[in-house]
């Protein structure tokens, strides 16, 4: 079964990512974890996504296309990338959600993937 | 008297006797979650009740008198079942000796039947969690890492099972003891180490759960004083105790045991940590628990001056591999080796485990210190980046990422 793993960081963790002082922590953290998945045979995909605000978001109202900059919806937990598990089970998904850096950050969301339409 | 304070008794009352009240409310009913139903809805009436009347000099008696009110109304209204007569007739048959003095405590022959062989052994440990020790399905759900939906079923499918097949409330025959001890020890050295967890973690909303989890395994040694793995598991659990204020520093960060200020040690916890090992070594039948607390012990004796035979330590964790072959006790060994200047013994060991290996942290972490101890840097880096990238611990990830 393919699990889709939602990674949420908080704005302050984000920023990490461009700070010198905390960038290696941030990229080393991320690093071994993403290795450490696909080490283990059951990554099937993934990325890692540049902040919301580089989001570019569009709605169809009334026959008429709205467009506006950043993420269709404001949170306080962002979304920092994603991947897509095979995974036997959810206990399984979510023991790898759980070494996230993510998850002692804003947390991660398992989702069972729905099976490809045929 | 004022709602806040209604409240406050209410919680107190039920941090205190929950697990006992459960105890003796479940093994009147003979039905875990009637109990249970009942007992929650005595402290919605004492809310509701309290901040008018005040609260009752016993609390404790009081919300058993209204969870039993609750409990007999229960089993009236399904009083056309069958089933139920047997439960009523319990009920006002037992009526007459009701507790006179301080209640008595049942939590043991609660942790008895919640053990019993019936019951899907998944559930022995979350279900003594919830009933003795009144954790909700949410916590247990996060302690053993499962959506608190399917630990919500795995606990309600238990109990129905307990009710349905009418297990008996009472103390196990001595020799049904035995077959169930090891799920029952098993789920008191669970409760402690979720309490240390969420203490070391800062969390004390739910007050002292180790603390109640090391009250319950005294009660359980003293119980069944022939049996000596209640006194291992007391003695594992005291040793631990008795270095928890150590395992912090002053700014909050951990200490591991090498670096640990030995003057912050609890002795006195120590003193009685040992003497229930040394109770629980005459009765000639060795076991996990006491193993476990024969290999603190001897990192006390280490610590406090004594001279390391790391021989004697390597033959513990043999003795523990034997007797539970877990990764745990295999990657102990192979730390113990590494400790001990063998690093080549260590590296020996580890090659030797099994694929599952591949996700358990611990194994890349001692892998990587013996790679590196054997000057093997290369190997050492990926070592302690998978350990990295398997740990969920943000500063036990930070130490790790700094050995690269």
């Amino acid at each position: 079964m393919e699990y889709c793993i939602l990674f949420y960081e908080t704005a302050a963790s984000v920023a990490q990512r461009d700070d010198p002082a905390k960038a290696p922590a941030y990229w080393g953290a991320w690093g071994a974890y993403l290795e450490t998945v696909r080490e283990s045979g059951l990554m099937r995909g993934g990325s890692g996504l540049q902040p919301p605000a580089t989001g570019t978001s569009v709605r169809m109202k009334a026959g008429k296309r709205h467009v506006q900059d950043g993420p269709l919806i404001d949170a306080k937990e962002q979304l920092g990338g994603f991947i897509i598990l095979e995974a036997p089970d959810l206990d399984t998904a979510l023991a790898w959600a759980a070494r996230s850096p993510a998850a002692a950050d804003a947390g991660v969301e398992v989702r069972p993937a729905l099976p490809p339409m045929s | 008297m004022s709602q806040a304070a209604a409240r406050g008794a209410a919680e107190a009352a039920a941090r205190r006797s929950y697990g006992k009240l459960v105890a003796w409310l479940a093994g009147r009913a003979r039905d875990i979650a009637a109990a249970e139903d009942a007992l929650a809805d005595a402290f919605a009436t004492a809310l509701a009740v309290w901040p008018d009347r005040g609260v009752p000099d016993s609390p404790e008696a009081w919300l058993l008198t209204a969870a039993r009110r609750n409990l007999s109304k229960r089993v009236r209204h399904a009083g056309v079942r069958k089933a139920a007569e047997p439960a009523l007739a319990l009920l006002s048959a037992e009526r007459a000796e009701d507790p006179a003095g301080p209640l008595p405590d049942r939590r043991l022959e609660l942790l008895f039947v919640c053990a019993h062989p019936a019951i899907d052994p998944a559930a022995h440990t979350p279900l003594m969690l919830q009933t003795v020790l009144g954790l909700d399905a949410a916590s247990i759900a996060s302690a053993f890492l499962v959506s608190p939906a399917a630990m919500g079923q795995r606990l309600s499918r238990a109990k129905a099972k307990i009710r349905d097949a009418r297990i008996a409330f009472a103390r196990p025959a001595p020799e049904d003891i035995r077959p169930r001890l090891e799920a029952v020890l098993e789920a008191i050295y669970a409760a402690y180490t979720a309490g240390l967890d969420e203490w070391l973690g800062g969390d004390t909303r739910r007050g002292d759960l180790a603390g109640e989890a090391l009250f319950l395994g005294r009660l359980l040694a003293d119980a069944l004083p022939d049996e000596p793995e209640p006194s291992g598991l007391l003695s594992l659990m005291l040793h631990v105790e008795a270095r928890r204020a150590a395992r912090r520093d002053a700014a909050g960060a951990y200490v591991p045991l090498d670096a640990q200020d030995v003057a912050r040690w609890d002795r006195a916890a120590i003193v009685e940590a040992e003497a229930a090992l040394g109770r629980a070594a005459r009765a000639g039948r060795p076991g996990r628990f006491q193993t476990e607390a024969a290999i603190q012990s001897f990192h006390v004796a280490r610590r406090v001056g004594a001279a390391a035979d790391w021989s004697a330590l390597d033959a513990l964790y043999e003795a523990l591999f034997a007797l539970a072959p877990t990764m745990a006790a295999a990657v102990g060994r192979a730390a113990a080796r590494l400790n001990a200047g063998d690093f080549a013994g260590a590296i020996v060991l580890l090659d030797a485990l099994p694929d599952a290996r591949e996700a358990y942290q611990p194994y890349w972490a001692v892998r990587a210190a013996a790679l590196d101890a054997a000057g093997d840097r290369a190997g050492a880096r990926a070592a302690y980046t998978r350990a990295a990238g398997l740990s969920g611990d943000p500063a036990v990830r930070a130490t790790l990422l700094a050995r690269l």
